[in-house]
C-alpha cells in the first residue's frame, strides 16, 4: 500500500483542522459575520450565541464549573501572559514569588524572565531525567512570598505528563494559585479543573485540530475567585479581562473541537497511542544505540515520541527523511546553535541531544504511514551511521567520552 | 532550514566517504570538532612521500547536512593536489561554492581544520619516520588543539 507525501508527524507543533471543526466555522466567515459585542442587532445577536456556545462546549471539556471561567484569546501564548502577568500583577502586594520548572514552554518562562526584571523572584524547579517535577519539590519551594505556581499538564518536546492533580493538593492547601499551561495535554490526556484544583489554564485551537490564532484561558472565579490585570485595554470584551474584538469564526472553530474531543479523545488517544508504540517498536527493534527521552507510560503522552539515534545528527537524520514532517532537539533547527533547552534540563548528554528526533502523533496518522516512516528512518540511520566517524569508534570498541575533543 | 541544491547533491551522493588505514605512514588524519557540538568530522588523506601529491582523500562526518556537504567538497578539492596547495583552501571557498548561509559557516571552518589536521598529522609521521627511520604508529586520539 502506498501511502502519500509528505507524511505529517509533527502534531505536538500544531494539526490540521478536522473537517467537521471547518464546516461549522465557514458561516461565521460570510452571512454570520456580525461583532459579537454588538447589542442592537440580529448579526451581533447571532455571533454571541455562537460564541456563548465555544464557551459552554470548552467549559465542559475541562470540567470548569461555569462557562464564565473561559476567557478567549488568541492562542496559548497570550493566555499564558495573560495568566502569569495577570496574577503577578494583581496579588503583588500579597507576594512576589513564583514557582515554575525549567521545561516549560517559553511562553512561561519569558514572562516569568520579565517580572524578575521587575522584581518578582522566581524558583524554577529542577525536573527529574523523565522531565517530573514532584508535589514535595512545589511544597518545599513555597514560601509566605509565594503567590502563583505555573507548570506544564505535559510537555511539548518530551511530552512528559506533571502530576497536576497531586500537585493541586499542595497549592490548594497553602493556599497558592495554580496555572497550568495545558495546551499539549488538553483532549489527549485526562484533565479536570476541578478535580486537579488548577486555577488558571491555557488552551490552544490549533493543537486539537481547531483553528490558529485562537485559545483560551481558564480563570476560576470561586473557591478560590481568581482575580487578574488584564493586558490590554480597550472595549472591556471577556468580563475585561482581554479586550478585543472577538475571533467568532476562530472560537466557533474551536468550540467544536471541544465538543469533538470531549466525545472521542479517549478513542483518539488509544488510537494514536498504539500508532507511536507501532513506531518505537519498530525503530527500537531494528536498531542499536536508540535512546527515548522522556518519561515512560503511563507519564507520557500517547502521541510524543522522542528518541535519539546515536551518532547521527538531527539535522542531518532530518533531511534524510525530509518527505516527514517531524521536529529536532538538535542546535542545527534553531538560530542559536544551542541544542534543546528541555533536553539538557533532563541531564541528556549533549551529544545525544544533537542526535534527537521528536514524532508526534496524531488522530489522522495511519498505520501504513508509520511503516513507511520507520523503514524510512532505519534505512536513514544505519547510512548515517556509516558516514559517521563517531559509530566507527563506538564499533571499534573506542569509548567517545575517553577522547579529548576540540571543542569550537 | 532550506538547502542549496550543492549542499542536498553532496549530502545525498557523499563522495569519498571512508576510512584509510590510520596507521600508514602516508595516510594523515585529521578529526575535529566534539560530539557535545553537534559536528565531528575526520578527513584522511593519503600522500604520495616523493611528489608530496594527495592521492587518495576519505571522509566521515558526523553533523548537518551542511557539514556532511563542506567534508565532502574538501576531499574532492584535495585530491591530486600538493600538500602545500590543500593548505591554502580557506572555509571562504566553502562557503562559496555551497551557498552556505552565515548560521552554517562554521562547517566551513571545521572543514579547513580537517584539512590542515591531516596534513599536520602526515608532516609529523613522516618528521618521526626520518628520525626514526621505522614508521611510528599513531595514537587513535585526535590532534588536541
Amino acid at each position: 500500500m502506498s501511502v502519500k507525501l509528505p507524511i505529517y508527524m509533527d502534531n505536538a507543533a500544531t494539526t490540521p483542522v478536522d473537517p467537521r471543526v471547518l464546516e461549522t466555522m465557514l458561516p461565521y466567515f460570510t452571512e454570520k459575520f456580525g461583532n459579537a459585542a454588538s447589542r442592537s442587532h440580529s448579526f451581533g445577536w447571532v455571533g454571541e450565541e455562537a460564541v456563548e456556545y465555544a464557551r459552554e462546549q470548552l467549559a465542559k471539556l475541562i470540567g470548569a464549573s461555569s462557562d464564565k471561567e473561559i476567557v478567549f484569546t488568541s492562542g496559548a501564548t497570550e493566555s499564558d501572559n495573560l495568566a502569569i502577568k495577570g496574577v503577578a500583577n494583581f496579588y503583588r502586594s500579597k507576594g512576589n514569588h513564583i514557582i515554575t520548572c525549567k521545561t516549560e514552554h517559553k511562553a512561561v518562562l519569558d514572562p516569568c524572565k520579565r517580572l524578575e526584571k521587575e522584581g518578582y523572584e522566581v524558583t524554577y524547579l529542577q525536573p527529574d531525567a523523565q522531565g517530573r517535577v514532584t508535589p514535595e519539590q512545589v511544597r518545599s519551594a513555597i514560601t509566605d512570598k509565594t503567590i502563583l505556581v505555573t507548570l506544564m499538564l505535559a510537555n511539548n518536546e518530551v511530552g512528559t505528563v506533571h502530576p497536576i492533580g497531586e500537585i493541586g493538593k499542595v497549592t490548594r492547601e497553602k493556599g497558592v494559585l495554580l496555572h497550568c499551561d495545558a495546551v499539549q495535554g488538553v483532549g489527549k490526556i485526562e484533565f479536570d479543573v476541578e478535580q486537579m484544583n488548577v486555577d488558571l489554564a491555557s488552551i490552544s485551537a490549533h493543537k486539537m485540530y481547531g483553528p490558529k490564532g485562537v485559545g483560551a484561558l481558564y480563570v476560576r472565579r470561586s473557591k478560590p475567585r481568581v482575580r487578574i490585570v488584564s493586558e490590554l485595554d480597550g472595549g472591556g470584551h471577556e468580563r475585561g479581562m482581554r479586550s478585543g474584538t472577538l475571533n467568532v469564526p476562530g472560537i466557533v472553530g474551536f468550540g467544536k473541537a471541544a465538543e469533538i474531543a470531549l466525545r472521542e479523545w479517549r478513542a483518539d488517544a488509544a488510537r494514536v497511542y498504539a500508532l507511536r508504540e507501532r513506531l518505537r517498536k519498530k525503530l527500537f527493534d531494528a536498531l542499536e544505540s536508540v535512546h527515548l527521552n522522556g518519561a515512560d507510560d503511563p507519564q507520557r503522552l500517547p502521541g510524543n515520541l522522542n528518541v535519539s539515534f546515536s551518532f547521527v545528527e538531527g539535522e542531518a537524520m532530518m533531511m534524510a527523511i525530509k518527505d516527514v514532517a517531524v521536529s529536532s532537539g538538535s542546535a542545527c533547527t534553531s538560530a542559536s546553535l544551542e541544542p534543546s533547552y528541555v533536553l539538557r534540563a533532563l541531564g541528556v548528554d549533549e551529544e545525544l541531544a544533537h542526535s534527537s528526533i521528536r514524532f508526534g502523533l496524531g488522530k489522522f496518522n495511519t498505520d501504513e504511514e508509520v511503516d513507511y516512516v520507520a523503514d524510512l528512518v532505519i534505512r536513514n540511520v544505519e547510512r548515517l551511521r556509516e558516514m559517521s566517524p563517531l559509530y566507527e569508534m563506538h564499533r571499534e570498541g573506542i569509548d567517545l567520552k575517553s577522547i579529548q575533543w576540540t571543542a569550537h | 532550514m532550506s538547502y542549496s541544491d550543492k549542499v542536498i547533491e553532496h549530502y545525498e551522493q557523499p563522495r569519498n566517504v571512508g576510512t584509510l588505514d590510520k596507521e600508514d605512514p602516508n595516510v594523515g588524519t585529521g578529526l575535529v570538532g566534539a560530539p557535545a557540538c553537534g559536528d565531528v568530522m575526520r578527513l584522511q588523506i593519503r600522500v604520495n612521500p616523493d611528489t608530496n601529491v594527495v592521492e587518495e582523500a576519505k571522509f566521515k562526518t558526523f553533523g548537518c547536512g551542511s557539514a556532511i556537504a563542506s567534508s565532502s567538497l574538501v576531499t574532492e578539492w584535495v585530491k591530486g593536489k600538493t600538500i602545500d596547495e590543500a593548505l591554502t583552501l580557506k572555509n571562504s571557498q566553502i562557503v562559496e561554492e555551497l551557498n552556505l548561509p552565515p548560521v552554517k559557516i562554521h562547517c566551513s571552518v571545521l572543514a579547513e581544520d580537517a584539512i590542515k589536521s591531516a596534513i599536520a598529522d602526515f608532516r609529523k609521521k613522516q618528521q618521526s619516520r626520518s628520525a626514526h627511520s621505522s614508521p611510528t604508529a599513531q595514537s587513535v586520539q585526535p590532534e588536541a588543539e
